[in-house]
């Protein structure tokens, strides 16, 4: 049967060219993979190959035309004995089908936790994604108030990662000195003398490396924890994190799942200036894909991590070296786990609201201290989750108090305070009072010299002075 | 086999003489392997020029003998990963032709759902994990895939496609080193068509690239890659050692892409000649097809009856990829996260 040679397109966005030469005539015979013409587009000549075998029945465009549209018939292939006559009267179908009501079920099978299209779109992630502000996951923390035990942020990460290691034989954690250091910051002390080296491992200072390598591992099932030394080394690592974890069950249309913990102190340390002291919390909140928590207290930090370990997604961590240390009331049973994409009222108040994350949490809650010697009584929301962020309690705060800071580590532009005034402006704009503040690292690198350093981060008086900002006293 | 070879040519001599004539049943499958990779190719260019398939698509046409031969000797629950050339790929892992060009024209139908595109297909059933479009990160994340058969006693392989430009990346040394230490199995095979994208081997590599895991103490050799009884006779012995726990492979498979880099490449890089020359003495298909005729009684009539198989799947799969709706709109919202039960 006769069919038509079209005008290819040779690149992406090629909509015409110009037929430059045939290097093939009438009653030539080609096979696949032959130059039969060459084409010249804006950017360069190229050859035009035969895809079927044949005989050139007919040149339908000759040499030296200009501007030949995309799928123009050019020339007529035929079959031996075959009449030119027979010109095919309809191309092959092209262009954007329609959507079929009866469509032709898809090939491959969809991995169930994925879900139908259908079903998906009562999914709470999908309406976060489409910025709808919905309840957070119920979670009532108050039941475990009873059964509580003093411990510090350290020993909360540890405790959450040994108790899901223990009750999943997949989780295993690896990084720099994880191992037999008991970690550069002692998160993993004894866990290797516990797990045994299959499950606690010491890798080569290789981010980018030991990243990929966890994540394929991830492809597969297992569920590492990726201890990064601190999350400023995982800049190396970047292009795994976002390219390869948070992607693919996208690109893979849910058959590829990655049960991944990246995971490690973030932000300013002490005196340890701008290389080793960075907040990712804006980088890694951008990505579709990924989960990302802060947590502030001992608790907030074991069952984050708890959840972060259990969740089917890629979830980012990010801890503060100078929390390690310190010490909170923290629930003891092993089902304590904080739900990913819940905050936390830590402070019930009237007159502004203060959202803080990490670190930054303790620091608000000193300022809603002094901002009460004051008479202004402010609630301080710590947030836990940075994506998806938990707007339904931001924005019923405002609801309350008309008036709103965001206090973070990071620096301003394109931060997370920044969202927070974007989100705040569209869904309750009409129950403010003032503008939206933001409370932030000043906009340099972190500086060395103890002075400078202190003038960079947000400090406890910072927060007080904004809040007054917000509330006019 | 366990040190590194000191080869000067294409074939690799210490092996050699391991490579034998299967029987015609396995000739057979072999050819019709690689014949279907060429004419799916050849028909994924079509689509392509009919503005049928979008954005980049990069075509395995000369190169088909590597992963036809390596498959043809894994066992089944061997794992597969490789880069953004990866049709080839994916129909030799057994993956059908009909989803594979639905990806490619963004279909419903598509194994991705149309989402991935021709760079990022994925099949845990045909234990193939992608399809990746960074350069060099098949290599992290096969290491990764053998990691996981080590973990879990499994007794796979990892087989982990890149190309010569990848060869060059920093990580691909990172998780030589690692997969070296830890002795995981994992074979880097390296498919040298002698450029990255339009720079040629020799001004984009210094050294050889089968020696790429020597400071490893990883061995290496330099395969033909447009032999694929060569291929499959190397990648048995390599397999073997891998699989018994010696640790990882680096094999380097010399061969040839006859088309560009991507559809929009007009390959001014090379000449004319050094094409012609390449698909006249180094067509797989061509290459096995001598052997079968000269050597093992094939005829003429043969070869077109394998056409005509081919033929059948390809514009089936053509048609199915047109054929099939593009995605529902609600499509765009799914897959980003796995839901969570609360």
């Amino acid at each position: 049967m006769a069919t038509n040679i079209l005008m290819p397109a040779l690149s992406p966005t090629m909509t015409e060219g110009k037929l430059a030469k045939w290097t093939k005539k009438e009653g030539d015979k080609v096979k696949p993979g032959e130059v039969i013409a060459e084409i010249e587009t804006d950017k360069a000549t190229m050859e035009v190959e035969a895809v079927d075998s044949g005989i050139i029945g007919k040149i339908l465009v000759p040499a030296g035309t200009e501007a030949v549209a995309v799928n123009t018939p050019i020339a007529v292939l035929v079959e031996a004995g075959e009449s030119v006559t027979e010109i095919p009267s309809a191309l092959m179908a092209c262009g954007r089908p329609n959507l079929a009501a009866d469509a032709p079920a898809a090939v491959v099978a969809t991995a169930a936790a994925a879900g139908s299209a259908g079903a998906a779109l009562a999914n709470r992630d999908i309406l976060y994604a489409q910025g709808q502000v919905i309840p957070p996951p119920v979670f009532d923390e108050g039941l475990y108030k009873q059964n509580t035990q003093t411990m510090t942020v350290r020993e909360a990460l540890r405790a959450a990662m040994s108790e899901e290691m223990r009750r999943d034989e997949a989780v295993h954690i690896l990084g720099e000195e994880v191992a037999q250091y008991n970690g550069a910051y002692k998160i993993t002390q004894g866990m290797l003398d516990e797990f045994g080296p299959k499950r606690v491992i010491d890798t080569p200072i290789t981010e980018h490396g030991f990243a990929g390598m966890a994540v394929g591992a991830a492809f597969r099932g297992l569920k590492p924890i990726v201890e990064f030394m601190t999350m400023n080394f995982s800049m190396q690592a970047i292009d795994h994190i976002i390219n390869s974890a948070a992607k693919t069950l996208y690109m893979a249309g849910g058959q590829l799942g990655c049960p991944i913990v990246f995971r490690g102190p973030n932000g300013a340390a002490s005196r340890v200036a701008a290389q080793h002291s960075q907040c990712y919390a804006s980088w890694y909140g951008h990505i579709p894909g990924l989960k990302v928590v802060a947590p502030w207290s001992a608790a907030d930090a074991k069952g984050l991590m708890k959840a972060a370990i259990r969740d089917p997604n890629p979830v980012v961590v990010l801890e503060n070296e100078i929390m390690y240390g310190q010490s909170f009331e923290c629930p003891a049973n092993d089902d304590f786990i904080v739900p990913i994409g819940r905050a936390r009222i830590e402070r019930e108040g009237t007159d502004v609201t203060i959202t803080a994350f990490s670190i930054m949490v303790g620091k608000a809650l000193q300022a809603a201290d002094k901002l009460a010697e004051m008479g202004i009584n402010a609630e301080v929301i710590n947030l836990r989750t940075i994506r998806p962020l938990d707007t339904y309690t931001i924005v019923e705060s405002v609801k309350k108090t008309n008036r709103i800071i965001s206090v973070e580590e990071g620096w301003p532009y394109a931060g997370i305070g920044s969202e927070i005034a974007a989100l705040i402006n569209q869904h309750a704009f009409d129950y403010l009072d003032a503008p939206v503040l933001r409370v932030c690292s000043k906009d340099v690198p972190l500086p060395y010299a103890a002075n400078l350093e202190k003038l960079a981060i947000p400090q406890v008086d910072d927060i007080v002075a904004a809040a007054r900002e917000a509330c006019n006293r | 086999m366990g040190a590194v070879k000191k080869i000067k040519s294409d074939t690799s001599k210490n092996l050699s003489n391991t490579r034998k004539i299967p029987d015609a049943a396995e000739l057979k499958k072999l050819y019709r392997n690689m014949l279907l990779i060429r004419r799916f190719e050849e028909k994924a260019g079509q689509l392509y020029g009919m503005g049928l398939i979008g954005g980049f698509c990069h075509l395995y046409i000369g190169q088909e003998a590597i992963v036809t031969g390596i498959q043809s000797v894994q066992e089944p629950q061997d794992t597969v990963i490789t880069t953004y050339r990866d049709h080839g790929h994916m129909l030799a892992c057994g993956m059908d032709a009909k989803g594979v060009m639905a990806e490619l024209t963004g279909r419903s139908g598509g194994y991705s759902r149309g989402k991935g595109g021709s760079m990022h297909m994925f099949s845990s059933e045909a234990r193939f994990y992608g399809g990746h479009g960074i350069v060099g990160a098949s290599g992290a994340l096969g290491t990764g895939l053998a990691f996981a058969h080590q973990y879990s006693g499994d007794k796979g392989v990892t087989l982990a496609y890149m190309g010569d430009g990848a060869a060059n990346q920093g990580q691909t040394f990172e998780c030589m080193n690692m997969a070296a230490l830890w002795k995981l199995p994992v074979v880097y095979v390296i498919e040298n068509n002698q450029y990255g994208m339009g720079t040629s081997a020799s001004r984009h590599a210094a050294g050889e690239l089968w020696k790429r895991g020597e400071a490893f103490g990883i061995p290496g050799e330099k395969v033909d890659g447009s032999d694929v009884l060569e291929v499959q006779a190397v990648a048995r012995q390599v397999l073997d050692h891998v699989r018994s726990g010696k640790g990882p492979y680096v094999l380097e498979m010399n061969t040839y892409r006859f088309r560009g880099h991507s559809m929009s490449d007009p390959g001014k890089y090379r000449t004319k000649e050094e094409l012609e020359k390449a698909k006249a003495e180094r067509d797989p298909l061509e290459k096995l097809k001598a052997i079968m005729v000269g050597e093992a009684g094939f005829k003429e009539g043969d070869f077109d009856a394998f056409e005509k198989e081919v033929k059948v799947i390809v514009n089936e799969s053509a048609e199915f990829a047109q054929q099939s709706p593009e995605p529902h709109p609600d499509e765009l919202w799914t897959d980003v996260l796995i839901p969570v039960k609360e």
